[in-house]
């Protein structure tokens, strides 16, 4: 799957991705994040349990999704909008092809933009590789992957990828995930805190799935979700004409 | 099967019939898919090259259908109207990913080749950004021709191009068709078809008007009666004149100006001028009433 068209997809996206302003957006948010930290590590703050607050639910909550968010819709959707897409489309490459290639240079480049700075946060707030720096890198890595599973498939659905994406992250995640119960089993925030817990074992974390329904749903919500965007660009249409 | 072939193809957005009960063969050889703008050439375009599903009909490139099956492009090459490339990407770099897409054993020399053949080789190291509109479309050509296609479909390639640039893009489809290739281009300039000649296949409101030899169709445009729009110093002396003149077929005298048909374009040009000179008649005002795209199209369908 891995092959010479992967790499030239990847290398094309990467370049496109990064060569875009767009790049300082993805580093604000994890910035933030990381200056947050510092300012309240030497500020020492009462509440004992601020490291998981900061990094459990402003970084799960904000800086995880938004960051996956501008990343993910942008992989494809860029090259969607402005109609480049055409030219790869125009070869014999699978649609899967696309759509997995797509996908993993977003989870990589979030993982870099997000995961790596809760890491970085979570040592300077906790003062070491404790259980709870490493278990939301962990926790992030695997928000990462799923996702941008659920932006790549935006993307390619809607032209509007960024504001249907924002109306989920506001309307599902932050909603619904947080106050019905029943939805936390489809909250991707839920997941990406349930294996973040399994490590960092810490009862701030707000964290309700078992690391078992965590991976379990995430994988199905990936997969499902990678399937329908690979269904998807196989239908990719051109407009015709003036109609 | 090395060409295209439409059996009945429709397609409709809602309740807009965009084509309609299409059907034709292209083989080898330079096509031109003529037709006003709006008539259904890239709805056409994009059927054939699967990037619009049929609602209606059958359509294969090379013996496959081509919605769904990237597989088509294997034998098919796509030079889309849009001019968005990677453009940040210099030319070279362009064609040689495509060619690495195309899964080709040596890209490299699959690019230099089809750079070599658009001539593109002076500037195949700028980035694309920096070309003019006739570079990125010889650029274009190059990525749909890196994997050597038996078939290739051109939209709309010699928008925006200066004459020089037009007449090299023409050379060039002219060499792909000689060479065998199936070469389908679509345009609404009558001329530039013309010059590349062959068949033609003429659309019009999403229907196939007149399909086959150019020459034939050509004949069937011109020697249907022109309208014009005369306006004189002396409207009915000059109309009187005209009238004795075998080229004329028929004079009025209207609030706008003397309408005129002619038969013969030509002669009429010619007699006018002499004409006016004759009855020492100022001339104010000479407009052909009908020589937009649309009504020599409507005259083709009619006929």
């Amino acid at each position: 799957m891995f092959g010479v068209q992967s790499r030239v997809i990847a290398s094309i996206t990467l370049r496109a991705t990064m060569g875009r302003k767009r790049v300082f957006l993805f580093a604000i948010p994890p910035l933030i994040l990381v200056l947050v930290t510092v300012a309240l590590k030497l500020a020492h703050p009462p509440a004992p349990a601020w490291p998981s607050h900061i990094l459990g639910d402003f970084g799960f909550s904000v800086v995880l999704p938004l960051t996956a968010l501008i990343i993910g819709t942008s992989v494809l959707g860029a090259e969607i909008d402005d109609g480049s897409v055409v030219h790869l489309l125009a070869t014999p490459v699978r649609r899967t092809t696309v759509i997995v290639t797509k996908f993993v240079v977003a989870a990589v480049l979030t993982m870099i933009f997000v995961a790596v700075p809760e890491l970085l946060a979570g040592l300077i707030a906790t003062g070491g590789a404790t259980r709870l720096a490493v278990g939301l890198f962990v926790g992030a890595l695997a928000g990462s992957v799923i996702y941008n599973a659920i932006f790549v498939m935006i993307s390619v659905v809607t032209t509007r990828a960024i504001a249907v994406g924002l109306l989920y992250l506001l309307v599902w995640e932050a909603v619904l995930g947080n106050f019905v119960s029943g939805a936390r089993v489809l909250s991707v925030e839920q997941y990406s805190l349930g294996v973040a817990n399994s490590i960092a074992r810490n009862a701030d974390l707000n964290a309700h799935l078992s690391l078992t329904t965590a991976i379990a749903m995430g994988a199905v919500v990936t997969a499902l979700t990678l399937a329908f965007a690979v269904r998807r660009l196989g239908a990719f249409s051109l407009k015709g004409d003036a109609v | 099967m090395t060409g295209i072939e439409l059996r009945n193809v429709s397609r409709w957005y809602g309740n807009v019939v965009a084509i309609n009960d299409i059907t034709m063969s292209i083989g080898q050889g330079v096509t031109g898919l003529l037709g006003p703008n709006g008539a259904g050439k890239s709805t056409l375009l994009h059927l054939i090259a699967g990037f619009l599903e049929p609602s209606r009909g059958e359509l294969a490139v090379g013996g496959a259908p081509s919605w769904r099956n990237p597989e088509i492009y294997r034998v098919l090459g796509l030079v889309p109207e849009r001019d968005s490339v990677y453009a940040f990407l210099t030319g070279e770099e362009f064609v040689r990913a495509t060619a690495r897409l195309h899964r080709l054993a040596d890209p490299d020399g699959a690019a230099r080749r089809a750079i070599g053949i658009v001539e593109m080789a002076g500037a195949q190291d700028r980035k694309i950004s920096t070309y003019s509109k006739g570079m990125r479309q010889r650029i274009k050509v190059a990525a749909a021709l890196v994997h050597d296609p038996q078939v290739i479909l051109l939209d709309e390639p010699f928008n925006g191009m200066d004459p020089r640039q037009r007449l090299h893009m023409m050379d060039l489809l002219e060499h792909l068709g000689d060479e065998g290739r199936t070469i389908l281009f679509s345009s609404h300039i009558l001329e530039e078809v013309e010059r590349l000649s062959g068949t033609i296949q003429v659309i019009v409101a999403g229907r196939l008007a007149a399909s086959g030899d150019f020459r034939a169709i050509r004949r069937l445009m011109t020697s249907r009666p022109h309208v014009f729009l005369v306006r004189t110093s002396d409207d009915r002396v000059l109309g009187a004149a005209l009238i004795g003149r075998p080229s004329v077929t028929g004079v009025e005298v209207t609030g706008r100006g003397l309408q005129v048909r002619a038969a013969d374009y030509g002669a009429f040009s010619r007699e006018l001028a002499a004409l006016t000179r004759e009855h020492g008649i100022r001339l104010r005002e000479l407009l052909p009433e009908d020589e937009s795209l649309e009504s020599v199209f409507a005259y083709l369908v009619e006929s």
